[in-house]
């Protein structure tokens, strides 16, 4: 199945959901709003999409823009050959999204990486919790605000 | 701090910590375990160890100073890493690279596959006390870091692959070092083969441990040759041909059970079928165009003793510090472009117009400004899918860079993998996985 | 008189002894691993020069081998296995990760394996090769040899 027509099917079905569908480079970018993120993931990843693998998953840091975040998830059919990427935009001060851990398993991980880096709180994630960094680390260190050498060592350092 | 498996674990069973410094977790994975005797119930993977701050460093970086971070991605087969992250800025920028260093991207990414699977499975078989596969593989490794070696100048970290084409050409002398390392690692993996394949020891300890089914695994994300072990069809280099892998003939090998001798042998067969393609690459490859320029050059001693007497208009021969790397050669290997390109030595040294072309190149808000967007692009990295999502804001480095690294979604699965098997079970699950830490991490 | 003439003789072949049987752990983290395996695997095999048993116990070792990047997360661990180390111990930094941080100036990465613990012999290169390393391990077995032995009956001044 082509993509244009996954996307008109998709446009027919979730018509007031979908903000809109600009396309870069030649690879077609959904943009949908926050509250549908679940239904039209679970949408493509039936038959006959088959959108059954979840590539990717992360968050971009636009400060000074509102709203400041953006969730990519990038979603990959093998039957169809091809990738789809889906963008929802977050704002700073609500800053909470569907967790897709109960549709694929590596979600569990991946947003976890999100929360680390970007503190998105993710609704319905099992364990919730950092990953790449420790306990007592203060701050996201992804966002733009961290500053890049803002070290918080876990024990006291020599010299 | 209490971990989930503090919490969740029962008052009979025994908690048990793996790792962090542990021979066969490599440093920088630390798996908890709830064990009822020797048999696992439970278990927790921690990792992190090895956060390096790789997208937060990057976007402090120039897209041309970032190369280097993308060698010790996965330090095993960096020139893969190099290549995902090139083609990505190229989709971005709209070019591509010449047809000659388009194969020797396809040879070099080959043998990095081959250096990534002969140490994943060094690695595995020695931690089953298989010590004869290690050294046997590793010195197959020599062999093939040799040929890398003489035309990038680096064993491991060579950020050869570069914006528009590739550092420099093939040494002279390369087919003979070539062929030499394909004999050798052709005898190494006869020689592995004989060892293990019908090893009772061996295969007590991989069949039908940790199996995946095709579901599971798709679920999880994996990809690369541990989605391969479970009987699915998917390689980036045939679902999306890059460079000229749609030119050359090879097989997919695929598994069955999808357990960890699967693993194990579709990794074999995978080698062969990449010392394969670097054979059809090897006779394909367009041959290099005659460079005129390095034919009439002088050499410099020559010119400053010509230069006392009259106004020297022959061009200079400067080295430019590697073999193959000199402006004659650019057009094969490099493509001319000079937004995106780094001016030749030789021009930088003799001519004004050259070192405003360096400086242009290097200066901070200069150098390569791709468009305002973002791209996402992937090759077939050793572990699997790598690929490289890029957000340009039109300045000189990157907005945000990510990377989908594979191993992230191989290693989160391997709570599921070793569940209600034996502790001694994990050491060759975890080997098949090939978690290499820098890519797990990040 | 003549126990001091013992003494000394006794420091240099403890310190003969002690640079020739460098059982090591190897505290492998990141791309340094690859080069520690060429360097331990028979094409360069550094037990020509002494150094043969990979201990992967950090009691039964006398060198600690620092081998990539140490990040904030890892720190507490290099200084637990340092500090289970038997004396005497040695501590070599391999590669500059573990020198001064390396590449990797940022907030998740310690600026050198030396700001936990006491480092004895330094080896520059990313990864070092070989070559370098085997250097910097025959720069150690001098300076083991050069070094003040300590024993257990040694009369203390």
């Amino acid at each position: 199945m082509e993509k244009k027509k996954v996307i008109e099917e998709l446009k027919q079905k979730f018509s007031e959901k979908i903000k809109g569908v600009p396309v870069q480079l030649g690879d077609e970018i959904l943009l949908i709003e926050r509250d549908s993120l679940l239904d039209i993931v679970q949408f493509l990843k039936d038959k006959p999409y088959s959108y059954s693998m979840l590539l990717d998953l992360t968050c971009v840091d636009y400060k000074g823009q509102e709203p400041r975040f953006e969730m990519v998830y990038h979603l990959y059919s093998i039957p169809n050959v091809q990738r789809l990427r889906i963008k929802v935009s977050l704002s700073e001060k609500d800053l909470r999204i569907d967790s897709l851990a109960s549709l694929w398993k590596n979600a569990n991980w991946l947003e976890r990486e999100v929360f680390d880096m970007f503190g998105v709180d993710f609704k319905g994630h099992p364990d919730l919790k950092r990953i790449f960094m420790y306990d007592g680390f203060e701050g996201y260190p992804l966002r733009k605000d961290y500053p890049l050498r803002k070290r918080q060592p876990r024990i006291q350092l020599r010299k | 701090m209490t971990t989930r498996i503090q919490k969740e674990a029962s008052k009979e069973s025994l908690l048990l910590n793996m790792g962090p410094s542990h021979p066969a977790m490599h440093g920088t994975i630390r798996i908890m375990l709830e064990l009822d005797g020797e048999r696992i119930l439970n278990s927790e993977v921690e990792v992190g160890y090895l956060h390096r701050g790789f997208e937060k460093i990057c976007e402090n970086r120039t897209y041309f100073n970032l190369l280097p971070y993308t060698d010790r991605m996965n330090y095993v087969s960096p020139l893969i890493n190099n290549l995902g992250y090139v083609m990505t800025v190229e989709k971005m920028l709209g070019i591509e690279a010449p047809e000659r260093a388009q194969y020797i991207r396809v040879i070099m990414s080959e043998l990095s596959r081959i250096s990534d699977h002969l140490t994943c499975l060094a690695a595995m078989a020695m931690e089953c006390g298989a010590f004869t596969v290690f050294l046997y593989n590793v010195k197959a490794r020599e062999y093939i870091w040799d040929v890398i070696e003489e035309t990038t100048g680096a064993r491991m970290t060579t950020s050869y692959i570069r914006i528009g084409g590739v550092r420099a050409d093939l040494h002279p002398g390369y087919k003979a070092v070539l062929k030499k390392a394909i004999v050798e690692t052709r005898k190494v993996l006869k020689d592995i083969r004989g060892l293990l394949d019908k090893n009772i020891i061996y295969l007590n300890r991989t069949r039908d441990i940790a199996i995946v089914s095709p579901e599971t695994a798709i679920s999880y994300g994996w990809t690369g040759p541990c989605l391969r072990s479970t009987g699915v069809y998917y390689d980036v280099r045939k679902a999306s041909p890059y460079a000229v892998y749609d030119q050359l003939d090879f097989e997919v090998p695929l598994g069955e059970r999808g357990d960890n001798f699967d693993r194990y042998m579709v990794r074999m067969k995978e080698m062969d079928q990449s010392l394969r393609i670097i054979e059809q690459a090897m006779e394909k490859m367009p041959r290099p165009s005659p460079s005129k320029l390095m034919v009439e050059a002088l050499e410099p001693a020559e010119a400053i003793k010509a230069s006392r007497t009259k106004r020297v208009e022959k061009e200079i021969k400067l080295s430019p510090n590697l073999e193959g790397s000199e402006r004659g050669k650019y057009l094969d290997i490099l493509g001319t472009d000079k937004k995106y390109v780094v001016p030749p030595k030789e021009d930088t040294y003799t001519s004004i117009e050259g070192i405003i072309n360096h400086f242009k190149f290097f200066m901070r808000g200069h150098g390569i400004r791709p468009p305002k967007g973002e791209a996402y692009f992937s090759v077939e990295g050793g572990n699997g899918e790598l690929g490289y999502y890029i957000v340009s804001d039109g300045t000189d480095r990157p907005y945000r860079l990510h990377l989908r690294a594979p191993c992230f979604h191989i290693v989160s699965a391997l709570e599921e993998m070793i569940k209600g098997h034996y502790i001694a079970d994990i050491i060759p699950t975890f080997g098949s996985t090939n978690m290499i830490g820098g890519e797990l991490d990040r | 008189m003549i126990g001091n003439f013992v003494t000394t003789r006794f420091n240099y072949i403890l310190g003969w002894a002690r640079k020739y049987s460098l059982f090591h752990y190897p505290f492998i983290t990141a791309c340094c691993g690859m080069e520690y395996m060429s360097t331990a695997a028979s094409h360069f095999d550094w037990d020509r020069f002494g150094t043969g048993w990979t201990r992967f116990s950090p009691r039964q070792s006398d060198m600690l081998v620092v081998c990539g990047t140490i990040s904030h997360k890892l720190a507490p661990v290099l200084r637990t296995v340092y500090d289970q180390m038997t004396e005497p111990k040695w501590v070599m930094a391999f590669g500059t990760c573990a020198v001064s941080g390396g590449i990797y100036d940022n907030y998740a990465v310690v600026q050198g394996s030396d700001r936990i613990i006491p480092v004895d012999v330094y080896i520059p290169g990313c990864p070092p090769r070989p070559e370098t390393v085997l250097d910097g391990l025959i720069k150690l077995q001098e300076k083991i040899q050069k070094q003040e032995q300590e024993w257990r009956w040694k009369k203390r001044k």
